[in-house]
């Protein structure tokens, strides 16, 4: 189990150092921040001490250095926007997108493994075609869509809810559930074949040939089965919801790390865009050994194979 | 000896395709009965229907009697009393009808638990002594172990000790060993006949093993296409069986004395369940087929005045002398 873990934080590492080299090279290759940030009618000379004090001046491989041993050192580098480090800038938008994902996430698991299960529970049933065709519906309208209905239905036409922004509840209602509901169509559609496919297992026959009451043979030997191939789709999911925030939030105002993104991107604010990469790559990384981790407790198949082969 | 239970006229259909067309049979207290017919014909749906474990998509008429009380059909709550219980069930491929992740114990005190209302360390307790029972070594260590640290062999002694578990009257073996090392399977056979002994429960064995099911069993059903063509003592199986399907089925047997020499097909293959023909499901593939044996539905009748043997044929009926028969 030691070993296990030693391998995935060593694993864990190199990913963030694929991610930070690439953020870095793509960011210095792909356009000039000075060009971006300054008028074009600044002077020559400013541009000039502006790629100076900024360090762009450089050769890619001195920069890349001295980017490393600072990042080493725990130093991200200064936002160019707002002067101050990007790691304070990117820390005070992380608890507003997870006011979003969190309640978010809760919403995709409630409605979407509830809706799956009881969809293959009664399947080819109306209520299972009913299911299936929401999730159809909110597995192919893409979130910005969904939201600017949303917005036009209820804050526009009947003004419910604000459009956008950040302030009170309310504020939440609107980007909660359009982040919420992409991630539970697809969900329920995947816990639905997942059990369907545990339910045609021989156990489950065999189970019930025991004596055992149908509602104990779904909770004591379908659903632990089912869980296995859920939890897959979930780890995928919060990849998803960390993408799907960068739009929803753009479409919302809502003042978090995915319209910090968007600015950061459309001002070249390389220190601030690195961050967050680095930011949303641990986040990813911390998800799937999390994932990793509750495997083991639900397939002893695969704690044995960890013990005895790592 | 009383009918423990009874099946009559059982018939089932998948989408309006007949699987079982017309079951017939009663067993005893006690009795071992073996079912033989090749994959399809219909020895394991007879069973999954009469404890109600097939899909809703099936048809299912007729009568299951169980000690005079009817099972078709029966509200859930009561044929989880009758499943495991009074009829106990295991199945081909153990690996698979055991659940991955939880522990054999587990497993099988949940059978004792429901069945005999003991106690989680009751339970425990006495799954252990089942486990000892079905010979399998270091019990107290194995109940905590889950089915893919066991050998195919060990797991389906533990299907059989969770069957077990209910103190069944009757337990219904799938082919158990089909799935198994043919040494094992020896030690299956051999462990099911001596529990059949020490507990006096009746046992249904089915198989496609005309050698096997003749072994264990005092009673020999054949089915072909959804019905049951011959029923007899197994110790007539080889000598005197009457029906040409079942003797093709001995005859196909490779033979360990005999010179070497091709083995013997049935001809033909069986027919897809919809176009059965309305008599004898056999005839289209049956080298003694005679224009009327197409035409109406053949009842079983005894055969040489043996009211054990019976066969479904025109053949046994209208010419009786049984040398003729089984030199056929």
């Amino acid at each position: 189990m030691v070993r296990f873990i030693a391998v995935r934080l060593a694993r864990a590492l190199l990913t963030i150092a694929v991610v930070v080299t690439f953020a870095f090279v793509v960011l210095r290759v792909s356009g000039d921040p000075a060009r971006a940030l300054l008028s074009p009618e600044t002077p020559a000379e400013a541009v000039e001490a502006f790629r100076k004090a900024w360090g762009l001046d450089a050769p890619l491989w001195v920069q890349y250095a001295r980017y490393l041993f600072a990042v080493v050192h725990g130093d991200l580098g200064q936002s160019m926007r707002d002067g101050r480090s990007a790691i304070a800038v990117v820390a005070e938008r992380i608890p507003v997108t997870l006011m979003l994902t969190a309640p978010a996430l809760i919403l995709n698991l409630l409605i979407g493994i509830p809706a799956g299960i009881y969809a293959a529970l009664k399947r080819d049933s109306i209520a299972d075609r009913l299911v299936m065709m929401v999730a159809v519906v909110g597995f192919t309208v893409p979130s910005f869509v969904l939201g600017l209905v949303f917005v036009l239905a209820f804050a526009v036409e009947l003004p419910w809810f604000p459009s956008g922004g950040a302030g009170g509840w309310q504020h939440l209602v609107l980007p909660v559930i359009t982040l919420g509901l992409g991630g539970a169509a697809v969900l329920a559609r995947f816990s639905r074949s997942a059990m369907l496919e545990v339910l045609g297992q021989p156990y489950i026959r065999a189970a019930s040939a025991k004596g055992v009451p149908w509602p104990r043979v779904v909770t004591g030997h379908a659903l632990p089965n089912a869980a296995i191939a859920v939890l897959t789709i979930v780890g995928f999911m919060v990849g998803n919801l960390i993408a799907g925030t960068v739009l929803v939030e753009s479409v919302f105002s809502w003042p978090g790390i995915g319209s910090l993104l968007v600015v950061s991107v459309v001002s070249r604010d390389l220190a601030v865009i690195q961050c967050i990469m680095l930011v949303v790559a641990a986040a990813m990384i911390t998800t799937n050994v999390t994932i990793d981790l509750l495997y083991g407790m639900l397939d002893p198949r695969l704690r044995d194979l960890r013990s005895g082969r790592r | 000896m009383e009918a423990l239970l009874q099946i009559a006229g059982l018939r089932v259909a998948f989408d309006g395709v007949p699987t079982l067309r017309g079951i017939d049979l009663t067993l005893r207290r006690g009795e071992s009965l073996g079912m033989v017919g090749e994959s399809g014909c219909g020895k394991s749906v007879t069973w999954l229907a009469a404890l109600g474990l097939l899909t809703q998509r099936a048809k299912i008429t007729g009568s299951v009697r169980l000690a005079g009380e009817e099972l078709l059909h029966a509200p859930a709550s009561r044929l989880d009393k009758v499943r495991g219980r009074q009829i106990a069930m295991i199945f081909q491929d153990p690996a698979s009808a055991l659940n991955p992740v939880r522990t054999v114990g587990d497993q099988i005190s949940e059978a004792l638990r429901l069945h005999r209302s003991m106690d989680r360390r009751t339970a425990l307790a006495e799954a252990r002594r089942l486990l000892d029972q079905v010979g399998i070594p270091d019990a107290v260590r194995r109940l905590g172990a889950y089915p893919h640290e066991l050998s195919g062999g060990q797991n389906q002694r533990v299907m059989i000790a969770m069957a077990l578990a209910g103190q069944p009257d009757i337990l219904i073996a799938d082919e158990p060993t089909t799935a198994l090392d043919v040494t094992i399977q020896a030690q299956i056979l051999e462990l099911l006949r001596q529990i059949q002994r020490e507990t006096g429960m009746a046992l249904v064995l089915i198989s496609h093993d005309l050698g096997v099911v003749s072994d264990i069993c005092e009673r020999v059903m054949v089915l072909y296409g959804g019905r049951i063509v011959e029923e007899l003592p197994a110790d007539r199986l080889f000598e005197h069986s009457a029906h040409p399907y079942t003797t093709g089925l001995i005859a196909a047997l490779p033979s360990l004395d005999a010179p070497r020499q091709r083995l013997f097909a049935i001809p033909g293959v069986v027919p897809n369940a919809a176009d059965f023909p309305p008599g004898c499901p056999f005839a289209p593939r049956c080298d003694r087929r005679i224009g009327r044996c197409s035409e109406w539905a053949i009842e079983l009748a005894s055969v040489d005045g043996d009211i054990r043997h019976r066969a479904a044929c025109l053949h046994v009926t209208s010419e009786p002398p049984a040398g003729e028969v089984a030199a056929a």
